[in-house]
């Protein structure tokens, strides 16, 4: 069974859409994806749109922030869509479904529920394939300054003169 | 004017290095009118050039020459290419430390004596003591202008050290304090009061937190006796017929190699490169290695007992407001052996921005364990914990043949195991500095295992017994007069404390006797 992760506030375009859907993310046209609530679009040049949907939602599954933005994950990936990383990247999807059909699914990102996408990627954490997302990720999507006021993060304060105005000692609750 | 000497001038004192040893000894040497040639691997940044983004500057600051690990530790696993965060640049790691300036305490510098026999630790006494130190620490802390010292008021607290003290007294700490830090908390020696900026990692822009960059280097630079020459990486030491250093053989930044000349030579290179230097300058006359008869030379590497426990609270602390070390509580820097280790470790706050905090709370981990606990960020304090570790022979700096810098010449391999002391120490510090936040209401804490590491120490160690270790009570090497170690790496033994306070104060020291030798004629 294929439950949709993220049914909310589709519009009939996206409905449409859902055909070629995939996760978070849906294949609009060739070479170009989209993110299912249209907040963002991305296009491909090297790897198929359906590859970058699976890399998103990888992504997401490897380091999951509900209240992030699939934009911030599609960014943090798109670094792979290039001539020379391409064709490690795909291969490495073509495993990652192998084994997502192995355990009974049709592809990773038609496995519905995240427990059973994250018992896939268990079973290749330590493939050269997932290192390489999963340390990826780490600054490519954490140093993402537009990422920082999502987990609170002020960043630096210099140009304000510091935080010795600006509430470092400003804890009121211990 | 700021000097410029001759490469064939064979009547200068070079110096490898520009960091809290090298920096301060060849400022301290150019105040006495001793002629410097320093010699620095990195380029010059100041507060200006200072970038406030943990990994902008790291880029910018960061020593990425090539380098190996090897052993149990955790940091071959998480960073195997990234033995040690220090910095290439002019006031090397001084612009980088958080500012930490303590004493050793009297027993730390006799654990053979004070610790007995610890079966695998290759312990020594050091051949100096705190009482001959005394004079020099007050020195080093006028200099870094150290808070908490002289008549210096405390910086005050952030909001990561008031969790930090509302927990430790709790528990029933009583050495809580703000420490005692090398970041002013009034106008100090024309830099600035700290403005609880954070970011202190990535140098001070203010110029609150001492570093030699922008310090002892340009008053050094002012006294026309020093010349520093910056971008000139080191490959190797010369030496002549006698077996005396005779001069030094460098890169500038465009690959081309020139032999600086010298009448003696002083390496602080921080305690992977420095014992490398030695090794790699290895000759007919030395085939270990400079000054390597005890074969010491790249052994009893220590790197301090550390590791780090976050906690996560129901309201926001904001920790990345302030100071990045802002505190400390020292009631466990005590030897106790009942606690079922010898030495003893300090607790210091510690906040890391997001970017470092998803690059180090757990090194590996993904999946909901590790993002709910990133997604809770706002609401996390910190603390990082630092110990002595024990001196052991077989960790040690070797030279990788099958790894090689861009030089050409083998990179550095860092082997490290932990010792049984240190696992004991750090498993009792996690449950401290755990139950620390426990107390004031934490929902859930992170015993987070070591960082690369900042404090390198102890491969080139101090002994007053030449076939002990590599130099004696004055950094002078015992088997060639002329060459001194002017760094962290002839420690003997660690300490519990921050070492750049200790590293300052035997600079001090060290260039006050070089320039009466010098003076009387014996060097």
């Amino acid at each position: 069974m294929t439950v949709q992760t993220k049914p909310k506030g589709m519009t009939r375009r996206q409905l449409l859409s859902r055909s070629v859907a995939m996760g978070a993310a849906f294949v609009a046209g060739p070479g170009f994806i989209a993110g299912s609530d249209a907040a963002w679009a991305m296009e491909t040049t090297a790897l198929q749109p359906a590859s970058m949907a699976t890399l998103i939602q990888m992504a997401r599954d490897i380091y999951p922030h509900d209240r992030v933005g699939d934009e911030f994950y599609a960014a943090a990936v798109k670094a792979y869509d290039t001539e020379d990383a391409a064709p490690e990247i795909e291969a490495g999807i073509a495993a990652l479904d192998a084994a997502a059909r192995g355990k009974g699914h049709a592809s990773y990102i038609e496995t519905g529920w995240e427990r059973d996408r994250v018992d896939i990627l268990r079973g290749m954490e330590d493939s050269t394939f997932f290192q390489r997302i999963r340390g990826g990720l780490v600054t490519g999507l954490y140093n993402q300054k537009a990422v920082w006021p999502l987990f609170g993060y002020e960043g630096e304060s210099f140009s304000q003169g510091g935080y010795i105005d600006h509430g470092f000692d400003d804890i009121n609750w211990i | 004017m700021v000097a410029k000497y001759d490469l064939n001038d064979d009547t200068v004192v070079v110096v490898i290095g520009t960091g809290a040893g090298g920096g301060v000894l060849a400022n301290e040497l150019a105040q006495k009118g001793v002629k410097v040639v320093a010699l620095e691997a990195g380029g010059r940044y100041l507060p200006e050039d200072y970038v406030n983004d943990e990994w902008d500057s790291f880029g910018q600051l960061a020593w990425l020459d090539a380098r190996s690990t090897s052993g149990d530790w955790r940091v071959a696993k998480d960073f195997s290419g990234l033995p040690a965060w220090i910095v290439k640049a002019v006031g090397g790691t001084t612009t980088h430390w958080a500012g930490a300036s303590l004493r050793f305490q009297a027993h730390e510098f006799k654990t053979k004596t004070t610790y007995g026999d610890v079966q695998g630790a290759n312990l020594l006494d050091w051949p100096i003591d705190l009482a001959e130190m005394e004079p020099w620490y007050e020195k080093a802390e006028t200099k870094l202008g150290v808070t908490r010292t002289g008549d210096r008021e405390g910086l005050p607290g952030c909001n990561n050290y008031k969790v930090f003290e509302a927990g430790a007294k709790k528990l029933g700490y009583s050495e809580v304090h703000t420490g005692r830090m090398a970041i002013n908390s009034v106008e100090y020696d024309g830099r600035s009061a700290c403005q609880q900026t954070g970011f202190c990692f990535q140098g001070c822009k203010w110029g609150a937190k001492w570093s030699a960059a922008y310090t002892d280097i340009p008053r050094g630079e002012a006294t026309g006796n020093l010349e520093v020459r910056e971008r000139a990486h080191v490959l190797k030491i010369e030496h002549d017929a006698s077996g005396k250093a005779s001069g030094v053989l460098y890169a500038d930044q465009d690959g081309n190699q020139h032999l600086q000349k010298a009448r003696i030579v002083c390496v602080a290179g921080n305690s992977i490169e420095s014992p490398r230097l030695l090794l790699n300058s290895a000759s007919s006359m030395f085939p270990d290695g400079l000054a390597n008869s005890s074969g010491q030379v790249g052994r009893n590497y220590m790197r301090h007992m550390t590791g780090s426990v976050y906690a996560v609270f129901d309201k926001p602390v904001r920790m990345w407001r302030g100071t990045t070390m802002a505190g400390i509580i020292q009631d466990e820097s005590r030897h106790d052996p009942s606690r079922g280790f010898v030495g003893g470790y300090e607790l210091e706050t510690l906040a890391l921005g997001l970017p470092f905090m998803a690059a180090f709370l757990d090194p590996g981990g993904w999946g909901r364990e590790f993002t709910t606990a990133l997604d809770s960020y706002e609401n996390m304090a910190g603390m990082w914990i630092v110990g002595e570790d024990m001196p052991q022979e077989t960790n040690r700096i070797t030279l990788n043949h099958d790894l090689k810098d861009q030089y050409g010449l083998p990179a550095p391999n860092v082997h490290f195991d932990d010792h049984p002391n240190d696992k004991a120490m750090r498993a009792h510090a996690y449950k401290q500095g755990m139950a620390v936040y426990d107390a004031v209401g934490a929902t859930r804490t992170f015993p987070t295992p070591p960082y690369p590491s900042t404090h390198n120490l102890g491969t080139n160690r101090m002994a007053e017994n030449a076939r002990d270790g590599v130099v004696n009570r004055w950094g002078q090497t015992h088997d060639i007069d002329n060459l001194f170690i002017s760094d962290g790496s002839q420690f003997t033994t660690g300490a519990a404390e921050n070492p750049t306070l200790t590293i300052v104060a035997l600079a001090i020291r060290q260039a006050d006797h070089i320039a009466s030798e010098m003076g009387a004629g014996n060097l």
